[in-house]
């Protein structure tokens, strides 16, 4: 079906239908004389009249247009495409999960709010938090989340000065845009040569100014920052939080925890480290913790057990208040909740043992082919920079896209800002020896055509639905929907 | 080993041996001793996936479901039908389990769905442009009303009280911390007062948003909003249900700027409250300052039609420090669903369950109001939701309707304390003549 090639709007014929409804029985009125006709609109909406086999037969066809996790392997740093459980799939999708009402009576609803109650309990213990609101949507929604709990904590004492947020330049991109929204400045901090914050510029910004710091750690690079403590206790005497990004917590589930190590606002992502699928691009779910004291800002309503009944708790008075409709994504947190049961304490820990291992196991086969700027032991993924000997100047994008034809997903690229021409690689645990050795020979095949027929990757993929796509002409001439006019 | 962890022993013994490590231990050297977790995680499991499936059923098995219960609450969240394949086909896993879009050559699937779902929301709103959506209603609202600020460059907005509570509460912890002043708008009978929102639209206010039907199932006047509006140069926000532009007139026959609203009814399950997905939808001229990831029609190097994300400038990733919007990750999953819904639907079936969940909310509040004993609270035209007020509380009513396997209304007092015995009920297509006069019945006697 690689041809497949047609809009649903050009299969629309007038007439044919894919729904069925019973007719309606509360008798015939006139929709008019109910309501104004001045409210009605005089036209249809313009939706595609197709049959339910067209429709079955379209979307089937398009999504074997797609790679998934299940496709094959995904190395994607900084994105944990672990495999995605189908059992969590049918826990999420069990009736009195799925079709029950956000704002049902709290005595029909006890299992939903004891999940999401134990769920809190369970990150709380796997981050060193006091306590988790599962309300955020996806991780940057957490940032965000996070970061006004930060600056309610410094508005809480009185401290009305503190406008800025301290990103190292090695941070996800979300961080620095997740500090503007909340209304922050932004103050970036160059990292060391090893990609680690550098203490003396971290000093030398350092102020009364200063409402905290947004830290992952591992860093973007893969790299355990090992002055973590020393880290938090300069932010905590110039009166600053500690912030951490949770896109890496693969590779620390019980070895280290952030709440150990002097962070006191944290945010996990669901859709990464506890296998819940991406969707495409969503629902994620960016869950966030606190440390003790901070726990009266978290977004309301708190769940909370009280005389054996689970309640929703909206009498927080110096909570930010809510930062999405309802609780959060539900049917993501019973899929994580799932995965974590399925795990086990041990099982977590076993993961992220796993997700290093193979990614130290690839970092060591590849290095002798591609540039690898820090040689040190990684964690759970590791960072190249382009490919070595490259007199061809075959870049980064033109192995990722000859990575396609090989029927791969590619790794990252150019991601960190911080590395040139970088190839970001995580291969998470759920990937076995065999699967890292073919990607590995791949790899290196490449590095060799990049000598001896660098046009094969320069004009790369050869072998995909639509080859390399034109994004000049995308923007430049914006075509952003099907228009029946200009067919 | 675990099922999730295919590497063996063995496997395990002969990495670490050409990596040059002794043990796992060796991987980790990098974290200082004084941060290692000295204790086992305090976490159930491992579970078999057997006694995960029955823990998890007992667990479900404490809640009540809509199939359990007939359902007359709305506000918000709707039991509308979810035809079968909708759910079949979002389950095909080289959707779900796909990331972002960001290799467009083998994303074509996703990219397509998305330019799909892009033009169909634009029919249903009217508009130009919309994005491959946002996290959910209420955050799609505060993102336009981050656009209006942005374009009107002014720092106040004004949003009628008649909004949905949770959308309002929502806007105002996001403006809080962007210095930018949230106005409410009295209502007057069940709408948006119209000579408050004069007195109030000045100078300042760089945007005005009202729901449309509004929180009570109510049809505001859109006309004389729209031109106090833009009078003012001010941007005209509408949160809308969207199945009821099925039959009512679209925001843009009203001249609005910017139409947002909750995805979930077009064939999302109410999941106790998420995942759904927001819509934002824009003219051209606002379509620069609209935040998300749009999809964008182009060809391949062959010349074949083909999909890419576009317009990037606008994206987090590259305005790192100027972001007005950080939204990444959005709702994928849910937008596929709701475009694989609003295909089967399609142009008439989007009308039809408009039309029945219209008029059986009309059949039902005739048969409620017949006796006396409940009034309806604003008479005014109305969608598919509508208040009632008696002299009985409505957690009683609500109370004596679950005795009956009834899902009763929303107590509207939580919200809005002058509006004491206040009951807002819902009713879609699935509800049946049958189900309506028992609820009546029992409604009578409480």
């Amino acid at each position: 079906m690689k041809d497949y090639n047609s809009l649903i709007f050009e299969l629309s014929k007038e007439g044919r239908k894919a729904y069925s409804l019973p007719p309606c029985d509360v008798g015939e009125t006139r929709l008019d004389s109910l309501i104004p006709s001045s409210f009605l609109r005089d036209d249809e909406v313009d939706l595609p009249e197709v049959s339910e086999v067209d429709v079955v037969r379209h979307f089937t066809n398009l999504s074997t247009k797609n790679y998934g996790v299940d496709t094959g392997f995904y190395p994607l740093g900084s994105c944990t495409m672990k495999y995605n459980p189908k059992i969590n799939e049918d826990m999420a999708a069990l009736s009195r999960f799925s079709d029950i009402h956000p704002l049902q009576p709290e005595e029909t609803v006890q299992g939903a709010l004891e999940l999401m109650f134990n769920l809190d309990s369970m990150l709380s213990e796997i981050t060193g938090m006091e306590r988790v609101t599962l309300q955020p949507a996806a991780g940057a929604h957490g940032e965000l989340t996070g970061l006004m709990i930060i600056k309610a904590y410094h508005e809480n004492r009185g401290d009305k000065k503190r406008n800025k947020i301290i990103v190292p330049d090695s941070a996800h991109g979300t961080n620095p845009a997740s500090a503007a929204v909340a209304g922050f400045e932004i103050i970036e901090i160059e990292s060391d040569k090893n990609g680690a914050v550098d203490l003396e510029k971290l000093k030398a910004v350092l102020s009364d100014e200063i409402a905290g710091l947004m830290l992952t750690n591992p860093s973007t690079l893969g790299l355990f920052e090992q002055n973590i403590k020393q880290i938090a206790d300069l932010v905590h005497e110039a009166g600053g939080l500690l912030y951490y990004d949770g896109a890496n917590a693969n590779a620390i589930m019980g070895i280290a925890r952030p709440g150990d190590m002097g962070f006191d606002v944290i945010h996990l992502n669901l859709h990464k480290t506890f296998s819940t699928p991406h969707g495409g691009g969503g629902p994620g779910s960016g869950p966030v913790g606190v440390r003790k004291d901070l726990v009266q800002f978290l977004p309301i309503p708190t769940v909370e057990k009280k005389d054996a009944k689970y309640v929703l708790d909206y009498d927080r008075p110096h909570s930010i208040g809510k930062v999405k409709s309802f609780y959060g994504h539900f049917g993501v947190a019973v899929k994580a909740y799932a995965y974590i049961l399925s795990m086990g304490g041990d099982g977590l820990k076993n993961a992220s043992q796993e997700a290093v291992l193979n990614a130290n196991y690839i970092m060591n086969k590849l290095k002798k082919y591609y540039y690898l700027p820090m040689d040190q032991v990684c964690k759970h993924e590791f960072v190249l920079s382009g490919l070595l000997d490259n007199e061809n100047h075959v870049s980064t994008l033109d192995v990722a896209k000859r990575l396609l034809d090989y029927g791969y997903h590619p790794p990252t690229i150019y991601f960190p800002l911080i590395v040139s021409d970088a190839i970001m690689i995580e291969p998470t645990e759920t990937e076995s020896v065999e699967t890292l050795d073919s990607f590995i020979d791949v790899m290196i095949k490449i590095s060799e055509e990049a000598k001896e027929n660098p046009e094969i990757l320069k004009t790369a993929p050869h072998d995909t639905n639509v080859r390399r796509i034109d994004e000049v002409k995308a923007a430049r001439n914006l075509i952003l929907k099907w228009d029946k006019n200009k067919q | 080993m675990h099922r999730y962890i295919p590497n063996t022993e063995a496997d395990e013994k002969q990495m670490l041996n050409s990596i040059g490590a002794k043990s796992i231990e060796d991987l980790f050297v990098d974290i200082p001793k004084n941060l290692r977790l000295e204790k086992n995680l305090n976490i159930h499991g491992p579970l078999s996936e057997l006694e995960l499936s029955n823990h998890m059923k007992n667990l479900s098995n404490s809640n009540k479901s809509v199939d359990d219960l007939v359902c007359f609450l709305g506000a918000g969240a709707y039991d509308h039908y979810i035809p079968s394949i909708v759910k079949h086909l979002a389950m095909r896993s080289e959707f779900y389990t796909a990331y972002t879009p960001y290799q467009p050559e083998i994303s074509q699937g996703t990219l397509q769905v998305i330019f799909e779902y892009q033009t169909m929301i634009c029919s249903l709103t009217g508009m130009d442009v919309t994005n491959a959506s946002m996290y959910d209603g209420a955050t799609a609202c505060v993102e336009a009303a981050i656009m209006a600020v942005e374009s009107a460059r002014r720092d106040s907005v004004v949003v009628s009280s008649t909004v949905h509570p949770d959308v309002r509460k929502v806007l105002k912890s996001y403006m809080r911390f962007r210095d930018v002043e949230v106005i409410e708008v009295d209502m007057t009978d069940g709408v948006t007062d119209i000579e408050k929102l004069k007195s109030l639209v000045g100078s300042n206010i760089a945007g005005v948003i009202i729901q449309n039907p509004n929180f009570f199932g109510i049809i505001e006047d859109m006309t004389e909003i729209e031109k106090i509006t833009h009078a003012n140069k001010s941007v005209l926000i509408n949160y809308v249900d969207p199945i009821s532009l099925g039959i009512l007139k679209s925001p843009a026959d009203y001249g609005v700027d910017i139409v947002v609203g909750e995805g979930q009814s077009l064939g999302n399950s109410m999941s106790f409250g998420g995942p759904y997905l927001g819509f934002l939808a824009t003219n051209s001229k606002l379509m620069r300052k609209m935040p998300g990831r749009i999809v964008g029609q182009s060809d391949d190097v062959d010349g074949k039609r083909a999909f890419v994300l576009t317009l990037q400038a606008r994206e987090q990733h590259i305005r790192r420090y100027k972001a007005t919007s950080n939204i990444c990750s959005n709702q994928g999953l849910n937008a596929l669903i709701a475009a694989i819904y609003m295909t089967t639907m399609g142009k008439k079936g989007i009308k039809e369950v408009a039309e029945q969940s219209a008029k059986k909310a009309h059949y039902a509040m005739n048969q409620l109001t017949k006796t006396g004993k409940f009034k309806l609270l604003f008479d005014k035209p109305f969608f598919k939701e509508f208040a009632l007020t008696s002299s009985v509380e409505s957690t009683r009513i609500n109370k004596g309707l679950l005795h009956h396997n009834i899902l009763g209304g929303y107590g509207l007092d939580k919200d809005y304390p002058e509006l004491k015995n206040g009951l807002l009920l819902c009713v879609t297509e699935k509800r049946t003549k049958e189900q309506i006069d028992k609820l009546a019945q029992v409604m009578e006697v409480i």
